[in-house]
């Protein structure tokens, strides 16, 4: 993912025009400077502009998740966001996840469990579980984490965790049960915490 | 069947190994690009525009406002657009007239510079119709039903032997029940999507499709040129399940619009439209009448089934067709019917045909079980038959028996309580249920390439399709078995039409159809090599095969995979909720050619049948005429928390009645079956037998 | 989708002075219903004000004990918070029952708030829709709305409110604050939400130009108990068919305190004050919680494919008041 390079104070969008603003993104680590219609979408931008075409559009309403990204290190629908909106953000696509030649360890454990058919939902699904593994590190509790679990703590993912938390991102090959192992195995892994990123939950409580 | 983590053994791997997708890194890095990832310079962007009527003629269109906006280049309607010549498939002949045969038909397509403009272009193009009465309802007494000929796939309409009417009348025990199963959509994760280029005089499109050979060859007809003018290439394509099988609207307009703009052009369509345009399961009406002995075995069985079609073409759900190959009957009559309707036109959806019908005829037989307190497994088992019952032919393997034996003992199916609402925990009720699976063995003849290179390397060409299901690997896997060389100095290419023609990934024809084209040109590539003395030449080798004459031939042998499916559900008492526990399939498919890639491929299959026993579903809006639930928020596919342990298994079966890998299809087999498996599950869990599917809380709860 | 203006707030008062007489104007948080919308041709905003970088991004305690939650709070952020785990638990898992991690990453609170019915008439231009363009008709009375409203419907409209975060909110007795160009003002947010009447495009209270800032939520008593509860079609991502959230507080095996709010029934969160008259002061056992849900739904007026909703809901709303009096019971 990308490295500590923290871009200046978001918010410096400029209007071109009623309906054009420049912007920047910093994609997968680079910054590029764009010019933008007010109606694209980060989606159509990686996909169209960038020639990033690893973030999928399944469905254009953030009903599938195949767009998925990480946003500031955290998941989304990048079918649903402006561009013009995540001007400063720093976006992170499948594209950016390995290192050189070396796969993310989530890649290669897709690759192993077969945990991807036709492979249109794949990268969503890895970014997806990218932040996955950062959201239960953070301590974030999903629909089926027990009730007294501690809040801030990390969250053990168990396979009900990862079903739940990758409901997200649809797959009609059916590879959910491939998929939650994969996950389950770089989660079972030490070190997986080293690839996560983004503040833990419940801050900017003050009192 | 190797536990997990899959084992590699020693080079060249033998078929059956399960060696890791050959584009499997391409897939989890985002660099294998689909269609609407191809974007030449100066690409245009089209969007297109569905009818908002269900029945009618467009009177006029209004294209000024869309055409003044920034960025259009233009709008095609079928006053403007490029002549068509006239095409086998009519859902092709797109903005040709003014007919509209129902709601979501393409009118218009608005193409821009970039996605942006051409939606806004698209909202902006204003059509008026002349509306007649439409009517989208279908019902089994539907007064226009009639009889077709044939049923898809080319079966016989209606099939009777014995004498039906009289042996079910003199039953001792009979089941006469009637199931239903709502329109079902595709809905591949991939959009239906196109990129059309025009270079001088030729066309090249990248296209979402399960095979370009027929792409090019229909694109070639309609645009008046020939094969050898039209380029298609689906490199990757984003699962199909039959919606992609043939050419699909997509593909025609960005052709013409790339045409008529003297640019590129990439139209992909937005998944609320595709419901309308790609084609769905027509919905069924199956009323199953068994008729059988105090012992069990069936003497009288009758499948008639009510679908419908579009006005635009005849496409018929062949559910009754499984009841003639299932079960021993001297006594059966099995019938389509169908009512052609202003809906959009049907198509192939994953196991057409076997998978609606197998839901009513092993819903039906389960019933029949427990009218006969016989367990289910065991009743299956008092009805097999010697030989295809319809035709009489022998089977060329048939190990459904084994399968429901295998799978009975892998699931833990005995000892088994038959009464129903007995098991609870707290709120919910548990129920187990089975069912059997089968899927025909489709063979098609292709051509390929095997060339030797001077190197040592070898490199096969054959247009296959890999949508999803590891045809490339698999294929490899076939060539280093004939050649007898390790896999990784075979090359090969698929997926575009200027390679040797094959057949769809379709059918579960594809690995059986192509592996034995692969296996034909390697083998005899060996032959040449071993005649060759010295070096190669730089050029290398190459042979080319085909497999009609092979294919051609009738097989004397009725040739079917079959399984068997295990599930166990547990029931909200409080909210109709169901939800799967745990399933298993145990399957005889032939030779199993790549265990990691196979074992995909049924889950897959297995999951796409949970949703279609507890979700999937749309209606025809009586109103509007078009699917209510057109998109992934109101119709529902399984999420990953429905899919709980879904286990599959296969029996090491030697049929050599095939082709030389002894393979058949088993991309659809996994989807037969796993609806009545469940669907028997929750009559066990709840005492409740629901012939409507899917079964979601509303259908349930008023049950419980 | 239409071309529109951007711009990118920098305070609540800027953005309030944007959105200042201008009804074609929209507030953009996480956007994810909204840009949703503008896809379909359902809303078309000649101006987007941003108002995702406003200092409305935290979760406070109040002096009484209560929490202030910031407008542009995260879904997520906020189901996760430790205040709300802790103390509003049918808040934390009303959020985490709704739309995907995705989602709940982007959405943020007064978004959730003011996102729009689901309605399958509603989303689609093409049709007929009293909501989206009054007047018109509701085509959805006769057509498909197994999915929508057995309660406080109206000739002209059978849309619900789809938000899961609402329904804990109009149990929890919270309140929504708004600044617009009259002004702040508070509203409770059991009343945030109207019923459709005769004005179905107007889904809450909101004015023309108001801008939610925060959603308060009271203090929660030591010996509150609460919990929401979904029913839905598939086992996530999903919409309520019906959804129940609960606050209980049981003293000596009697009713001290409760709040009962369904969804998934109506145009808003309904809260069952009908219930809740049954359920104050009588024993904590399953047959007065299903006299309170009975006394709530008895005005249901169900549809000709809804009618499920009815059954559903009590027994939703009789198996959570169970489960709270069992656990104070065991406490």
């Amino acid at each position: 993912m990308e490295s500590t390079h923290q871009p200046a104070d978001a918010g410096g969008s400029r209007s071109v025009s009623d309906q054009c603003s420049e912007l920047v993104l910093y994609v997968n680590g680079k910054p590029h400077t764009l010019t933008l219609d007010h109606r694209a979408t980060v989606l159509d931008v990686l996909r169209e502009d960038l020639g990033l075409t690893g973030a999928k559009k399944g469905c254009d309403h953030g009903q599938c998740g195949a767009c998925t990204v990480l946003v500031d290190g955290r998941r989304a629908n990048s079918c649903l966001l402006l561009a013009v909106a995540q001007d400063g953000r720093r976006i992170t696509t499948v594209e950016g996840l390995a290192e050189g030649e070396r796969l993310h360890p989530l890649q290669e454990a897709f690759l192993e469990r077969d945990a991807l058919q036709c492979g249109y939902c794949t990268p969503g699904q890895i970014c997806s579980a990218v932040g996955v593994l950062a959201e239960a590190a953070d301590g974030f509790p999903s629909h089926v984490t027990p009730p007294g679990t501690g809040s801030g703590a990390p969250v053990e993912l168990t396979d009900d965790e990862i079903r739940e938390r990758m409901s997200g991102n649809l797959c009609r090959c059916g590879a959910y049960p491939r998929i939650v192992e994969a996950v389950g195995d770089v989660s079972a892994r030490a070190g997986a915490a080293s690839w996560t990123s983004g503040g833990p939950a419940g801050q900017g409580v003050a009192s | 069947m190797s536990p997990d983590p899959f084992p590699l053994g020693p080079h060249p791997h033998p078929l059956g190994a399960p060696l890791v997708r050959r584009e499997g890194r391409e897939k989890v890095t985002g660099t294998a690009r689909y269609a609407a990832e191809h974007t030449p310079p100066g690409c245009a962007y089209g969007w297109p525009v569905p009818a908002t009527v269900a029945r009618g003629r467009i009177t006029a269109v209004e294209t000024d406002e869309a055409l003044a906006l920034p960025g259009v280049c233009a709008v095609l309607t079928h006053e403007n657009a490029p002549r068509l010549a006239a095409t086998d498939d009519p859902t092709l002949s797109v903005l040709q007239e003014d007919r509209v045969p129902h709601r979501g038909w393409y009118v218009a397509l608005a193409v821009a510079d970039s996605l942006e403009a051409a939606r806004a272009a698209a909202e902006a193009v204003r059509v008026t119709y002349e509306t007649g009465e439409h009517d989208v309802g279908l019902s089994a007494d539907h007064p226009r039903l009639y009889e077709p000929e044939t049923a898809n796939g080319g079966y016989p309409g209606t099939r009777e032997r014995g004498d039906f009417e009289g042996a079910f009348a003199a039953a001792p025990v009979t089941v006469d029940a009637t199931y239903t199963v709502p329109p079902l959509h595709n809905h591949p994760m991939e959009p239906h999507a196109s990129t059309a280029r025009w270079t001088d005089g030729h066309l090249t499109v990248h296209d979402s499709s399960q095979g370009s050979t027929r792409v090019c060859e229909d694109l070639a007809a309609l645009f008046k040129l020939d094969k050898d003018e039209v380029t298609v290439v689906s490199e990757h394509v984003g699962g199909g399940f039959g919606s992609k099988g043939t050419p699909r609207p997509q593909a025609v307009l960005a052709a013409m619009a790339a045409r008529h703009i003297g640019r590129p052009v990439k139209v992909s369509l937005p998944r609320r439209e595709m419901p309308a345009v790609v084609g769905h399961r027509a919905p069924t009406v199956q009323r199953v009448r068994l008729g059988a002995r105090d012992d069990g075995v069936i003497t009288a069985l009758s499948h008639e089934i009510a679908t419908h079609t579009s006005t635009v073409k005849e496409f018929v759900e062949q559910a009754a067709v499984p009841a003639r190959i299932m079960y021993t009957s001297p006594n059966s009559r099995t019938v389509h019917r169908v009512v052609p309707l202003d809906v959009p036109s049907p198509s192939w959806m994953r196991a057409p045909g076997e998978a609606p019908g197998m839901y009513a005829l092993e819903s039906a037989v389960d019933e029949l079980a427990v009218l006969l307190d016989i367990d289910p497994v065991e009743l299956r088992m008092r009805n097999e038959p010697d030989t295809e019952p319809d035709s009489d032919r022998p089977f060329s393997s048939r190990h459904l028996v084994d399968c429901l034996r295998e799978g009975a003992e892998r699931f833990g199916w005995l000892p088994r309580d038959p009464r129903p609402a007995v098991r609870r925990q707290g709120d919910l009720l548990l129920g187990t249920g089975v069912a059997a699976a089968t899927y025909p063995v489709l063979i098609v003849g292709s051509d390929a390439e095997a060339h030797a290179d001077a190197d040592g390397s070898y490199r096969i060409r054959v247009n296959a399709t890999d949508i999803g299901t590891g045809a490339r690997t698999v294929l490899v896997q076939i060539a280093a078995a004939a050649l007898n060389v390790p896999e990784d100095r075979i090359r090969i290419e698929i997926g575009s039409s200027d390679l040797p023609p094959a057949f769809l990934a379709g059918g579960s024809a594809g690995t059986g159809s192509w592996g034995w084209v692969v296996h034909k040109a390697c083998t005899q590539l060996v032959a040449r090599l071993r005649e060759h003395h010295g070096p190669l030449p730089a050029e290398g080798l190459t042979v080319a095969a085909d497999t009609r004459k092979e294919t051609a031939e009738q097989s004397p042998y009725s040739r079917h995979s079959f399984g068997a499916t295990f599930a166990e559900v547990q029931v909200d008492t409080a909210t109709g909720e169901v939800r799967v526990r745990r399933m298993l399939g145990v399957y005889a498919a032939g030779r199993i050619l790549n265990s990691r890639t196979a074992r995909s491929q049924f889950i897959g299959g297995m999951t796409m049948g949970l949703g279609m026993a507890l979700m999937e579903g749309s209606g025809l809006d009586p109103a509007f005429g078009d699917f209510a639930e057109c998109d992934l928020a109101s119709y529902h596919v399984p999420a990953c928390a429905d899919v709980p342990l879904i286990e599959a298994y296969w029996l090491d079966e030697e049929d050599p009645h095939l082709n030389p890998m002894g393979s058949k299809g088993i991309g659809e087999i996994g989807i037969v079956g796993t609806a009545a498996a469940i669907g028997n599950a929750v009559r066990h869990a709840t005492g409740v037998r629901l012939r409507d599917l899917p079964l979601t809380p509303d259908k349930v709860l008023r049950h419980l | 989708m239409k071309p529109f203006g951007y711009v990118r707030a920098a305070s609540i008062g800027e953005a309030v002075r944007a959105a200042a007489g201008q009804p074609e104007a929209r507030f953009l948080g996480g956007g994810t219903n909204l840009v949703d919308l503008m896809k379909l041709g359902v809303e078309t905003p000649q101006l987007l004000i941003d108002v995702t970088r406003l200092p409305l991004d935290r979760i406070e305690e109040l002096p009484d004990g209560g929490l202030r939650i910031g407008a542009m709070v995260r879904n997520s952020e906020l189901a996760a918070a430790a205040p709300v785990r802790d103390r509003y638990p049918v808040l934390s898992q009303a959020l985490l029952a709704g739309a995907s991690g995705q989602l709940r990453n982007t959405a943020t609170t007064g978004g959730n708030l003011l996102q729009r019915t689901r309605c399958l008439y509603f989303q689609d231009t093409s049709k007929p829709c009293n909501k989206r363009e009054p007047g018109t008709g509701c085509p959805a009375r006769d057509g498909a709305h197994r999915d929508l409203a057995v309660l406080g419907h109206s000739e002209h409209c059978v849309a619900t409110q789809p938000s899961d975060m609402a329904v804990a909110l109009a149990a929890l007795d919270a309140t929504v604050h708004l600044h617009g160009p009259d002004g702040e003002r508070t509203v409770a947010a059991a009343e945030f939400h109207r019923l459709p009447g005769d004005k179905p495009e107007q889904d809450s209270v909101i004015g023309a130009g108001e801008l939610v800032t925060s959603v308060q939520l009271p203090p929660a008593s030591p010996g509150m108990r609460s919990r929401y509860r979904k029913a839905r079609d598939r086992a996530s991502f999903a919409f309520a068919l019906v959804s129940v959230g609960a606050v209980l507080e049981v003293r000596d095996g009697v009713v001290r305190h409760a709040a009962l709010a369904f969804g998934g029934l109506a145009h808003r969160p309904w809260r069952a004050r009908a219930a809740e008259k049954v359920l104050y002061g009588a024993p904590a056992t399953e047959d007065t919680f299903a006299r309170a849900a009975d006394a709530e739904l008895a005005a249901a007026r169900p549809l000709r494919d809804n009618g499920f909703k009815v059954p559903l809901a009590r027994n939703l709303a009789v198996g959570v008041l169970a489960d709270l009096a069992d656990r104070a019971a065991r406490s």
